[in-house]
This record gives structure tokens, sequence and C-alpha cells, in this order.
């Protein structure tokens, strides 16, 4: 048969040489270079409780933002939902009543904001379609659990932490 | 017999018997470290400060697991099987000499379960039967893999032995006795075997590698080719037992190297210790010297099987029949020129 390209190389198999099959030195060799490996410095974070620094656009677990009055400014217009290519991300919108004026900036809010971790890809489309700038993908590596409904992260878990009252 | 004889061996058997199953549980934690940080990272951490209390927590897990006989097994050979492989892995520490005979208020215990004069035939007896644990454990699990394992696993303790034996010939030729205690009198100070017999040394290691199963002669438990080896159907304790055996096996082997060729609890310097130290404690510190020798070996077969790829089975056995076999009676041949060489002259 033709070759088909003519890239072809022909191995060569040289039988071993005495030295080879002794297998001695080179396996000198091998244990010289292992037990310089014995004493590097081991490449191993201890995860927990070191953390690896990011990078600045790290993408990470999600917050809701409050604005400098300490409001939450997510609107619940639903873009972010409507973005995200992974589906992650469901709310249920409430209309603000007088007396919330300090907990909320616009008349509406997201009574229930839920993304689901399991779901998200941290591509961050969310966090560009925001309007508010209420949602960020500035938070830590989300933790480790072990049933899917602990993976659903509600307002309790995504909303920044309030103002200190002065 | 007095009594307190009785109770002197009796003490001296449960501490042997204590020491070499508390390194047989630590040798799997050393060798979990030593693999890691051959590999630069860091290994077991989490259980205990720096994970030392690791092989308790495999060990509780090993006992809890549910234990499992293949329906189709012979389920007495089944059983006998990891039995047979501690066994013969604790039987062979009875000969070799831990330390010189310790002076306690007036009284002199030799640290030596028992000193038969044919020390070296038994230990290479105690070393061939630990071939049928792994024998039977494969025959009666009733798998084809666990049966090529038991096969394999014969096959080369039956081919390593022999340049093994021949190897302990040319080292009987220089000691002119086969009991350890009086080879290891005889390597006093710095008068170690490894210095008369170096390729003798080095043929009796590889052999020991391969009589252990340790890598790179691990060829009875490779995990790629026959999933786990002659241990596949077994779990729960049963397991742990062939797995303890193995680092059992190692430490035997490691106290008989140190023994038969690095002088054993001898060192250098050690009459003026003894003069020093006094009686009680200098033999004490002569089997601590011992200790540190045989830590050594285990580190060094750890060390080889995190560094060279298992052999493959024809390789193995041209190594063995081709290689170690002839080299093994030159080395003999050698020796007992040079031997009848001094005599003569």
């Amino acid at each position: 048969m033709e070759p088909l390209t003519s890239k072809k190389k022909v191995l060569e198999q040289k039988p071993l040489t005495f030295a080879e099959r002794m297998y001695l030195p080179a396996i000198m060799k091998g244990m010289s270079i292992t037990i310089s490996h014995f004493f590097k410095k081991e490449a191993t974070i201890r995860y927990p409780e070191v953390e690896r620094e990011f990078s600045t656009n790290f993408r990470g677990m999600h917050s809701l933002k409050r604005d400098e009055d300490g409001r939450e400014r997510c609107t619940a217009c639903g873009l972010c939902a409507l973005s995200c290519p992974a589906e992650a991300i469901t709310m249920i919108a409430a209309e603000r009543k007088p007396e919330e004026k300090e907990l909320y900036r616009e008349e509406k809010y997201a009574a229930v904001y839920e993304i689901n971790m399991l779901r998200c890809i941290f591509c961050g489309l969310c966090e560009e379609a925001c309007p508010k700038e209420a949602i960020y993908l500035d938070g830590p590596i989300v933790p480790a659990d072990y049933l899917r409904k602990d993976f659903i992260y509600g307002k309790d878990k995504l909303v920044e932490a309030p103002l200190e009252k002065k | 017999m007095d009594i307190s004889f009785v109770i002197e061996k009796f003490i001296l058997v449960a501490i042997i018997f204590g020491i070499s199953l508390l390194i047989a549980m630590y040798s799997t934690y050393a060798e979990r470290k030593v693999a890691a940080f051959l590999q630069d990272r860091l290994g077991p951490d989490r259980a205990g400060p720096f994970g030392i209390l690791q092989p308790l927590a495999d060990g509780v897990k090993m006992f809890m697991k549910e234990e499992i006989i293949p329906a189709n097994s012979s389920k007495w050979l089944f059983m006998v099987g990891p039995g047979l492989a501690m066994l013969t892995a604790c039987i062979g520490t009875a000969v070799i000499p831990w330390g010189s005979p310790i002076t306690i208020g007036g009284r002199v215990i030799p640290l030596q379960v028992t000193d038969i004069n044919v020390g070296i035939l038994y230990i290479f007896g105690v070393v061939s039967l630990g071939v049928y644990g792994v024998m039977i454990g494969g025959w009666a699990s009733n798998n084809k893999y666990s049966l090529l394992s038991a096969i394999r696993a014969a096959s080369q303790n039956i081919s390593y032995e022999i340049a093994m034996g021949l190897s302990i010939i040319a080292l009987l030729l220089v000691t002119g006795t086969m009991s350890l205690k009086e080879i290891t009198e005889q390597q006093h100070g710095w008068h170690w075997n490894v210095l008369y017999q170096p390729v003798g040394f080095i043929l009796f290691m590889i052999c020991a590698f391969a009589e252990t199963n340790r890598a790179p002669f691990d060829l009875p438990e490779c995990e790629t080719e026959l999933i786990g080896g002659y241990h596949t159907e077994y779990s729960s304790m049963k397991l742990g037992f062939y797995l303890f055996a193995e680092y059992i096996n190692m430490f035997v082997s490691s106290a008989v190297m140190a023994t038969l060729y690095f002088g054993g609890y001898n060192y250098p310097g050690m009459d003026s210790m003894a003069v020093w130290l006094g009686p009680t404690w200098a033999p004490l510190f002569g089997t601590f010297i011992f200790f540190m020798k045989i830590f050594a070996f285990i580190f060094f077969f750890m060390w080889v099987r995190w560094t060279i790829p298992r052999f493959r089975y024809d390789q193995l056995m041209h190594l063995g029949w081709k290689m170690l076999i002839p080299l093994a009676i030159a080395n003999i041949i050698v020796t007992g020129l040079v031997i009848a060489y001094i005599e003569k002259f």
C-alpha cells in the first residue's frame, strides 16, 4: 500500500546495552531525583485553613449589594435571571411598603431571590446584565455541602451584611 | 525449666509482637507520608496533629466495613488465607536478636526469643511459607484475577528464593554459622558483613523486595492488570490482614537485612558506650541503633516503591533466573576462592 503521508518515521529499537540491562544506574538516577523532591517545598495548600490568592477578576459566590444608605439595590427586574445561561436564578418580586423605605432602594424589590449554586456556571452574565449594579460575583468559593437543597442560596446567604449604624 | 524463664520469654514475645504490630501500623502512615513528600505533597494530616491518628482511623474503618464472602468461594480456605499470611509474617521475628543480653537487677536476659542454630534456615522457611497465605487467598476467592495473581506470586517467590538462598550461602561461607546471634556477634563494631559481601547484600535486598511483593516486584497486586490482585474479593479486616501482613513482612525483612549485613545492634564505638552506659542501658541503646537501621531499610523500601515502575512479567523472570542466579553463583565461587586463599596462606 502507498503510504498516506510522507511523514513516515521508522522507529529504531536498539537492544539494551549491558549497563542498561543492569538496571542499577538508571535506578540510582531515579532515586536521586525522587529524594531531591523529598526536601522540596510541597505544592499543597491546606484549603479550609489557607486559601489561595485569587486574581482580581475571579468570579466566586454572588453577593447582592446595598447602596450607600444600606438599602438593597435589587429591584427584581429579572434581567439577571433572563441572562443566566444555566437558568440558576429565580426571584419573586414584591412592592415596597412606605415604611420599608429604609430597606429597599426602589419601589419594587425581590421578596425571594434564589440562586442554585449547582446550576450556576459562574460566567458572570448576571453581573453584566444588572442595570442597578446589585449583583456581583465577588465572594469566595462556594463551600461544599451534603444535600442538593442546601445549594439553593436564598437572600439570607446572598445579601450583603447591613451597614453599621452610626 | 524454672517459671521465671517462661515469664521472661512470654514478656519478650509480647513486647516483640506489640512492637511489630505497632511498626506495621505506622508503616502504613509512613508510606503515605513518604509518598507524599517524594511527590511534593503533604500526605494525611487531618486525623490528629500531623495525621498521627490516621492508622487508628484506618483500622476502625477496616473493622466497621461489611464482611463479604463470595458465594462460590471455598469458605474455609477463604477465611484461613489472611490468618496464614498474618501468622507467617509474625513468627519470623522469633529468631532475630534484638540486642545484646541485658542485665536487670542482676539477671541476664537475652533479647532474643530463641537462638536456634539454624536461624537463617528458619527465617528462610517462614518467608517462603508467606506465599501460602497469598496462594490460598487467591485460590479460595474463585476469581480468575485473584487466581492469576496467586500464580504470579507463587512463581515469583520460587524464582527469587533460589537467588536469595544462593546469596545467603556466600554469606555463610564468610560467617561459618547459621545462628543469627553468632552472626551478629561476629559483626562487632565496624565489621559489618556488607563490607565483606557487598554483591551478596545487593542480591539479597533485591530478592527481599521480590519476596515481600513490594514495588518494583509487586506483580501479585498490580491494580491496573489484576483489579487489586489476590485480595480482590476480600473486604473488611480480612483485607486489612493482608495489607498488614505485607507491612510486617517488610519490617521482618528489614530486620533480617540489618542483622545479616548491617551488624544488627552493633555500632562503631560500642565498647566505650558499654562502659559509659552500664550493663542495663548499653544493650538498650544497641537495640535503639538496630531499630534505626530497620527504619532506614523501611524508608528505603518506600523510597524505591515511589521511584521505580513495576517490572513486566517477562522482565521479572529474566532478572530472576538469568541475572540474579548466575550472579549469586559467581559470588559464591569468588567468596569461596578468596576464603580458601586466605586460609591457605
